[in-house]
């Protein structure tokens, strides 16, 4: 059996993406992977800190804890409350910040900004110059929106990006893109979907999709 | 876009509206050790070590060689590494002598990170 793959000699690079994770998406080469040099440097860099009393064990795990904990799930809860509570939209609007922290997402010190979709006007985040991304509300910026295609070419052709997954915008539609730097960040407040007048805003919550909030996809439908 | 251009003021990093081809979908669920790059980010950076534009200096600084060719939290443990010698919590000498000693515990990852 082995030979079948004689003369495939990257093969073993895919070895490890083999099986998906609960998410649906491929794991990426872990414990079991030959040790490489950048992996020697975060042991060692770990290992130094914590010896030298500058973090411990417990802060690393639990920061990990927090950001595992941190999912599109948290903005989507804050979108479906905007939906549901013309007051809340309005501070949501207004500080994006100080909305989310009143329902218990902490910021940090970001300047979040939400921009709203509308009939007319269609919003896409992007960071041109590296990776910042509203992670409090959104956990770690997904592969594609960190390379070199999305931060090149969603500034100057967001229709064809969009297109790319999927989402063919009319020509009336005006596309806003908004980039993103280290100290302020953008989430998008997705239109509310026809057909959901008198859904709970916990029912509201599960139509939201990461994307949505991105401005690569709308929410989904009832 | 590996093509040279006459200079116009951008460096690498500045992608912004440049010729890039398809985007692809992509998307993973992150390593430990990638989550640990990312903590320590966090958690150095809070504790007043470095700021992120120290981080984004680390990292513009590697240039466009090291963007095609490293892995994301690859170039995030470099440019943090980097930030936390010149912050004095280390020297270069510690952490190669730690890193020749984690080396030695073994060949993967789940071998080497428990002493």
């Amino acid at each position: 059996m082995p030979h079948d793959h004689h003369d495939h000699d990257h093969d073993h690079d895919d070895f490890h993406h083999h099986g998906m994770s609960p998410s649906g998406h491929p794991y990426r080469a872990d414990n079991d992977e030959p040790l490489s040099y950048w992996q020697v440097m975060e042991i060692a860099v770990r290992e130094l800190l914590i010896e030298k009393g500058h973090v411990t064990p417990a802060e690393i795990a639990a920061q990990i804890e927090a950001m595992d904990a941190r999912s599109p799930a948290n903005g989507a809860a804050v979108v479906a409350r905007a939906w549901t509570d013309p007051a809340f939209k309005q501070r949501l609007l207004a500080d994006a910040s100080a909305a989310s922290a009143e329902m218990g997402f902490d910021i940090g010190g970001l300047r979040l900004i939400a921009v709203e979709n509308t009939g007319d006007v269609h919003n896409v985040i992007v960071c041109t110059l590296c990776s910042c991304y509203p992670r409090n509300l959104l956990g770690l910026p997904p592969d594609w929106y960190k390379t070199r295609a999305y931060r090149s070419r969603t500034v100057r052709e967001p229709r064809k990006v969009l297109a790319e997954f999927g989402l063919d915008l009319p020509d009336t539609t005006q596309v806003r893109v908004h980039d993103s730097t280290a100290d302020m960040r953008y989430i998008v407040l997705p239109a509310r979907p026809a057909g959901t007048e008198g859904m709970s805003e916990e029912d509201l919550a599960a139509l939201v999709t990461r994307d949505s909030m991105i401005g690569t996809g709308l929410p989904k439908t009832p | 876009m590996s093509e040279k251009t006459p200079f116009d003021g951008r460096r690498w990093h500045d992608m912004g509206g440049q010729d890039a081809g398809p985007v692809t979908p992509d998307e993973h669920d992150f390593a430990l050790w990638e989550k640990r790059v990312d903590a320590l980010q966090v958690l150095m950076s809070t504790k007043g070590h470095f700021t992120v534009d120290g981080l984004r200096r680390a990292l513009e600084d590697m240039g466009e060689d090291a963007y095609e060719k490293y892995s994301y939290y690859e170039r995030w443990v470099a440019a943090v590494n980097q930030n936390l010698i010149e912050a004095g919590l280390y020297t270069l000498e510690e952490l190669g002598q730690r890193m020749d000693e984690v080396r030695a515990r073994g060949d993967t990852y789940g071998e080497a990170a428990s002493e």
